[in-house]
């Protein structure tokens, strides 16, 4: 796996290319169009749920909902044989040491959102501290907000300046850059804000908290997609995209899977490239692959709540 | 100049709105003289599943309003129905009713819409109960609304079976899908405008048209119709839907009514549709049973 670090030769930011919103709406459009069927539709839903960061990010987390979110992790669904783990687990930084614990040598990964999440309204030192508590607590990976403030203000330089300081100080945990598209106003914005992340050194691009609606829709996904591939064609380095917020049916992340497939190739397609950041995501997905075993559709009533 | 008639697509309705068949496919129901009378969605049994996601979307709310509001919602319902009279009447008429039955099925309709109106917020007294039971306890039975109903509506009538099917199963607070008569759609579809416009929560009512041999299957398969109203006299498909019904312990009605006589006016219909829920609640013995404290 390449490692992504602050590139030293970065591009005019300001130059950034413009975004066809026609074209993306028509493109995306047609991606829905797709119909998976069968052991196609089987796997791809196993490959949904294999690349789920489980998430729960709320005021009122407590360390008992993160043991349960923790063994809902490695147990989906027991009456289902051979379903893969999720991901990761995406909690607050208070919460990671729990997390870690919780989830043992099960080789789920725990993501935590450090730097003021999730309006990311904080001094430099402050985010540079909690992103290194977090990584003592032992996360895995770092879900970090970029300034958006700053950013619609035109101030480039310190919304690269910052994703960079917060790259040195994860050190090994890899980081998930989270652009908020919600609150950038249009798909040039996302572009540009894509760019910026991956030349600052994300290892992920993200759309959204999930906090801010709306959150990633397929247009916006696609857009940073896009800008995942020319930074690939440029640098030769991978980075990896999640969408985040709005995903909650097993349908739209096929359709997402499509999209992938389709604009960054196979290669894409593991969940060291692509992830889904949702809470209930996973049990739609579940409520779909009993259907397909076993011919009724499924009730909620049947599947674990949280 | 002679005009050229505008006809209306009778689509589906689900979750408040009007789309059509996500199969594409629909069919068309002849008048007495072997004419078409319209285009009708044939649905799928994905929009089926469609409608049950709609249903239970809307049911949690539907169901923790004011049993007075939805009362005042079911009323609503038959101020619309008043006010478009003339054109259930006409379609009636279209799918072969003679004008006079027309009329009187209509007013039955409206009437009867009125009637579970007034029942939303009092059956709860009737049917409930404070039990006796030998420990400190008051013991209370009262009545909760099982959830999502799938009700099959009546075959030989347009409006009135299909009220009288879809009334009292949203008067207790559950929400439904609904097939309607195969051989009726227009009035069904037409009723779905006026719930469309009667401050019913969308996905409270959804309304399918199509083969009900083709769909019963989906009826009593799918594990998250928490019971299924059956009215439509096919006993084989009854048959089939009370074994189909196991799979998740549906409760399942068949209903022999007709639905055009006053007997078919009652609040059974909508206790039916209940589930009883009993609570224990201690009461502390301050002085013991005799004493008079």
């Amino acid at each position: 796996m390449i490692i992504n670090t602050t590139q030293t030769q970065i591009p005019d930011f300001r130059q950034t290319p413009n975004v066809d919103k026609v074209g993306v709406e028509e493109r995306c459009a047609r991606f829905q169009t797709r119909s998976l069927k069968g052991d196609t539709k089987i796997d791809g839903l196993k490959r949904v749920l294999s690349m789920i960061d489980l998430t729960t990010l709320e005021g009122k987390d407590t360390p008992g909902k993160v043991r349960q979110l923790c063994y809902k992790a490695q147990h989906l669904h027991d009456a289902y044989p051979d379903l893969p783990t999720v991901a990761a687990i995406c909690v607050y930084p208070t919460m990671v040491a729990e997390a870690k614990k919780a989830l043992g040598s099960s080789g789920i990964r725990v993501a935590s959102v450090a730097t003021g999440f999730s309006s990311g309204q904080a001094p430099l030192d402050v985010k540079l501290m909690d992103t290194r508590f977090t990584v003592e607590n032992g996360a895995d990976e770092i879900d970090m907000v970029i300034s958006r403030g700053r950013f619609l203000s035109g101030d480039y330089q310190f919304v690269f300046d910052e994703i960079a300081a917060i790259k040195a100080a994860c050190g090994t945990a890899r980081l998930k850059v989270i652009l908020e598209t919600g609150e950038l106003g249009s798909l040039d914005q996302v572009r540009r804000a894509s760019d910026i992340a991956m030349y600052a050194g994300a290892d992920f691009i993200k759309t959204s908290t999930g906090k801010i609606q709306p959150a990633a829709t397929m247009q916006v996904t696609y857009t940073m997609l896009c800008a995942i591939k020319d930074f690939y064609r440029k640098t030769g380095i991978r980075v990896g995209m999640k969408p985040a917020g709005g995903i909650s049916s097993a349908k739209l992340a096929l359709h997402n899977l499509v999209m992938v497939k389709e604009t960054l190739g196979v290669e894409w397609l593991t969940n060291d490239w692509f992830r889904f950041g949702a809470s209930s995501l996973a049990n739609d997905v579940l409520m779909q692959l009993v259907k397909q075993q076993s011919g009724n559709y499924q009730s909620a009533d049947y599947f674990s709540i949280d | 100049m002679a005009r050229l008639e505008v006809l209306k697509t009778y689509k589906l309705y689900i979750g408040g709105q009007f789309p059509r068949s996500e199969s594409g496919r629909y069919y068309t129901p002849l008048d007495q003289a072997g004419n078409p009378i319209a285009n009708v969605s044939l649905s799928s049994k994905k929009d089926l599943k469609n409608a049950v996601v709609a249903a239970r979307k809307a049911f949690g709310a539907w169901s923790e309003r004011a049993p007075f509001n939805r009362g005042q919602i079911c009323y609503r319902i038959a101020e619309m129905l008043e006010g478009r009279k003339a054109q259930f009447i006409d379609e009636l008429i279209k799918q072969g009713y003679d004008q006079t039955q027309a009329e009187a099925e209509v007013h039955l309709a409206i009437d009867r819409c009125v009637y579970y109106a007034g029942w939303c917020d009092k059956y709860q007294q009737i049917f409930s109960a404070v039990n006796p039971v030998a420990s400190p306890h008051i013991n209370f039975s009262t009545l909760v609304p099982m959830g999502v109903v799938g009700v099959i509506a009546p075959q030989n009538n347009g409006l009135i079976g299909l009220i009288s099917t879809i009334l009292p199963c949203i008067c207790g607070g559950n929400s439904c899908v609904v097939l309607a008569s195969e051989k009726f759609p227009l009035t069904a579809i037409t009723f779905a405008e006026v719930l469309a416009t009667s401050d019913l929560p969308a996905g409270v009512v959804n309304v399918l048209t199509g083969s009900e041999d083709e769909l019963v299957d989906g009826f009593h398969s799918h594990m998250d119709i928490n019971a299924v109203v059956y009215a439509n006299g096919h006993t084989e498909n009854a048959t089939m839907l009370a074994k189909g019904a196991a799979v998740n312990v549906k409760r399942l009605f068949v209903y022999d009514t007709d639905f055009s006589d006053e007997s078919a006016e009652n609040p059974y219909l909508i206790a039916d549709l209940q589930e009883v829920k009993t609570t224990w609640h201690p009461i502390e013995q301050v002085g013991g049973a005799t004493s008079s404290y």
